[in-house]
């Protein structure tokens, strides 16, 4: 019973066409291009609001050089956001819960911020490895820790993105499978794990926009830093 | 209503009749060009007549999300069948 729990993050095929092929290219559907009139439709106008409101509250904090990243960085955090939403309805497949991919997205996209740092004030990101106001005698393991925990963000970027929507998904397929063997035996306790149930629907919906949005946010911190 | 010959390739499918059917699928072009030329057609037209509409509701969406939660239990029929059966 422990192994079909985890069943459900394999990535299926069907005659050899993986699923996430499909999972990975629904969010361009979804999205609606503005036509050439001068006032869009509601639709396309909503679209354009939360992505308005999105940039602003990203990229208010951060230097002019910085804002190139821009739209690198609302594609992607639109892109979480919808394959994160879309894991949530029946049956789907959710291509975030694989590892592979979120160090894909995390790991080149962390490089590129140091890498612009290192190349444009090597000076100034290098002297982030040491916070302001250390004891002298302290310095030099603060800087193997700053060091490290430099090379663990975008294992952490990937790993909680990863982690938080594996869980979720976890979670209510266990308390879903609960429910469902209880309902013959003991209705009451049946309708309360479905209260549960429900709860933690709406809590999975929230994580999956807010994993999307700290993601993106602390990629925002990481070139803030660096830019 | 025969106005012009058109050729059989060109017509649209449900103009085709059934004898003509082979060499209709024949001279379709299947090439990746081809292929996604179909794809965007078929997005056109979709897009345009529910969701670049002036009133637009949830239902062109809604559309869309169902079609894909259909694919997906086909997709994964194999799986979820066996979980009944263990």
């Amino acid at each position: 019973m422990t192994l079909s729990l985890f069943d459900q993050f394999m990535s299926p095929t069907l005659l050899g066409v993986p699923l996430i092929g499909l999972a990975l290219a629904l969010p361009w559907v979804l999205f609606f291009q503005p036509g050439a009139r001068w006032m869009n439709n509601r639709l396309v106008t909503l679209q354009a609001v939360f992505m308005n409101w999105f940039v602003k509250q990203i990229f208010q904090p951060m230097s002019l050089g910085g804002h190139k990243w821009a739209a690198l960085l609302m594609s992607l955090m639109l892109f979480l956001i919808t394959l994160n939403m879309l894991g949530l309805l029946p049956y789907t497949f959710t291509p975030t819960t694989q590892l592979s991919l979120n160090m894909a997205f995390a790991v080149p996209l962390w490089l590129a911020t140091v890498i612009i740092g290192m190349r444009n004030q090597p000076t100034h990101a290098l002297g982030h490895l040491l916070p302001e106001g250390t004891p002298t005698a302290l310095i030099p393991v603060l800087i193997v820790i700053e060091t490290i925990s430099l090379f663990i963000r975008p294992l952490a970027l990937g790993v909680r993105l990863t982690a938080n929507l594996t869980a979720g998904h976890l979670l209510i397929q266990l308390i879903a499978t609960a429910a469902f063997v209880l309902f013959p035996m003991m209705p009451s306790v049946a309708i309360l794990t479905s209260i549960l149930l429900f709860l933690l629907t709406l809590l999975e919906i929230a994580v999956a926009m807010i994993q999307a949005y700290v993601f993106v946010l602390l990629l925002s911190l990481y070139l803030q830093e660096n830019v | 209503m025969a106005d012009r010959p058109v050729p059989v390739v060109e017509k649209r499918l449900m103009d085709v009749k059934l004898g003509e059917l082979g060499s209709w699928l024949g001279g379709r072009d299947f090439t990746p060009n081809g292929i996604l030329q179909a794809i965007r057609r078929g997005h056109d037209r979709y897009y345009n007549k529910y969701i670049n509409v002036k009133k637009g509701g949830i239902g062109g969406v809604a559309m869309l999300l169902v079609g894909y939660v259909a694919i997906s239990y086909l997709w994964e029929y194999d799986h979820i069948s066996e979980i009944l059966t263990i």
